[in-house]
């Protein structure tokens, strides 16, 4: 296989091919790959290509699938949050019964600093160290001010439906002070938690506990991470005239664009990133054996959507603390797997 | 008071024998299986690629035996010069340096801040 080939997925009308890597030392004929530090240092690189306050779009060039893959994972399933976990319910003469508002009361994003809490076992009792307690009290009334014959619930009725800026924080022993700066809160004032109409009440404590994704989806802290490898698009041999317009229409817009060389219509790429891989390039007789289709196999583009909970760039630093943490803890196990094998004997 | 900055594990708890060496293993150790207990794919595959870059590692292989148990076999055979065991010890320092060399990569780049921000 040609060196440049090898780190390409080739992307064909009915198949992929090439998709494992095979970078393992003594893989290839007269080459030894040995994996050495120094050598990963200088070919990795990352790019970040856009940051929102809940967005994070990245590349990571020169890792292995099960590198972006564990990283991709950790983030989904295994970087601490605080959530709602217990609902004790006073009264809910409301129409969602009480664990179905539990369970909605649970997936609500709690703005709080997970590190600042210390892990509660099911059976430890609930203490200001490790637990927020938030209050939900509402009842429904009628609205005398309202214009007779309205037919709008909310102006109908007083609280005719209950939001997630309707929990109030109650904090415990001296967590007033330990988040004076930032106050417990849900992320999202306006999420819908249930209705109700006159006479109908809801009135419950919850407690809020440290967890991860892994135990449960709604104390994981992004809503998606994902990847995908980034496309390349090879043309073979020139591309002119109408051909060129057709090229240029089976990729979605800014991917190709047709320019104009001593008077002659010719296809260029511009941007492959933009491309889907929809293979539309390969139904078309006239391009075959001129467009080469591949993904380039270690350049990772990752897209993170946090919660809200912790800031996008702080959920990859997290992410990889969780992995060290990993290799530390199976590293010492190792150790102690081997003493204990040689005490034995 | 003792606050934990990432500690994910006192939620699992690391277990009494988080890394066993499973029966069968050659008396020179150059093959062993080791049983890792509360790890999925994630360090698996991983620890996988960082072990199988070793040139004196002849093989690696990771299996999870079954899917309601927290359990992950992975697989090591060496040559004759080293032990399956300073396998996966070298296993286990490659992929913590690569993560923190990741790790500073991304900082050094948000520090850059060489990006659109929205």
């Amino acid at each position: 296989m040609a060196l440049q080939d090898r780190n390409r997925v080739v992307i064909l009308e009915d198949r992929v091919e090439n998709v494992s890597g095979a970078e393992f030392p003594m893989s290839f004929d007269g080459q030894d790959l040995p994996f050495n530090l120094e050598s990963f240092k200088d070919s990795f690189d990352i790019e970040i290509i856009r940051v929102t306050p809940t967005d994070i779009e990245f590349d990571l060039i020169g890792v292995d699938a099960s590198i972006a893959n564990a990283l991709r994972r950790i983030l989904i399933a295994e970087i601490p949050t605080m959530a709602i976990e217990n609902v004790y319910m006073e009264n809910n003469t409301g129409i969602v019964q009480d664990e179905v508002l539990a369970h909605r009361l649970g997936l609500i994003p709690i703005k709080a600093d997970a590190s600042k809490f210390l892990w509660k076992r099911p059976e430890d009792m609930p203490t200001d160290q490790s637990t927020i307690v938030f209050k939900l009290e509402v009842s429904c009334q009628h609205n005398r001010e309202a214009a007779p014959g309205e037919t709008d619930p909310k102006k109908k009725y007083i609280n005719s439906a209950v939001y997630s800026s309707q929990l109030e924080w109650e904090p415990k022993g001296n967590q007033a002070e330990r988040f004076a700066d930032s106050p417990c809160k849900p992320i999202h004032d306006d999420i819908l938690i249930t209705k109700l109409r006159p006479g109908q009440t809801i009135s419950c404590m919850l407690h809020c506990v440290k967890g991860i994704g892994k135990d449960h989806a709604k104390f994981s802290p992004v809503a998606t991470a994902s990847y995908r490898l980034l496309p390349e698009i090879q043309i073979l041999e020139d591309i002119t005239g109408d051909d060129a317009d057709l090229f240029c229409s089976c990729f979605p817009p800014g991917v190709a664009e047709v320019v104009v060389e001593n008077g002659v219509k010719k296809a260029k790429i511009v941007n492959p990133r933009k491309d889907t891989v929809s293979r539309e390039v390969l139904r078309h007789k006239q391009f075959d054996g001129k467009v080469r289709l591949t993904r380039v196999r270690d350049h990772f583009i990752f897209n993170v959507e946090s919660t809200g909970i912790i800031a996008p760039e702080d959920l990859i630093v997290q992410a990889l603390d969780v992995l060290m943490e990993k290799c530390n803890i199976a590293k010492a196990a190792l150790a102690k797997a081997i003493n204990n094998d040689e005490d034995d004997e | 008071m003792e606050v934990d900055s990432v500690n994910y594990i006192a939620l699992l708890e690391v277990p009494d024998k988080k890394i066993e060496i499973l029966p069968g293993a050659s008396s020179d150790l150059t093959s062993v299986t080791f049983c890792v207990r509360e790890e999925d794919h994630t360090l698996g595959n991983s620890l996988r690629w960082a072990i199988m870059q070793n040139p004196q590692v002849d093989f690696c292989g990771y299996s999870i035996p079954h899917p309601s148990e927290a359990k992950m076999n992975i697989r090591i055979q060496t040559v004759d010069q080293v032990t399956a065991v300073d396998a996966l010890d070298k296993g286990i320092d490659d992929l913590k340096s690569i993560s923190q060399f990741i790790k500073a990569k991304f900082q050094q780049r948000v520090q850059e801040g060489n990006y659109a921000k929205i």
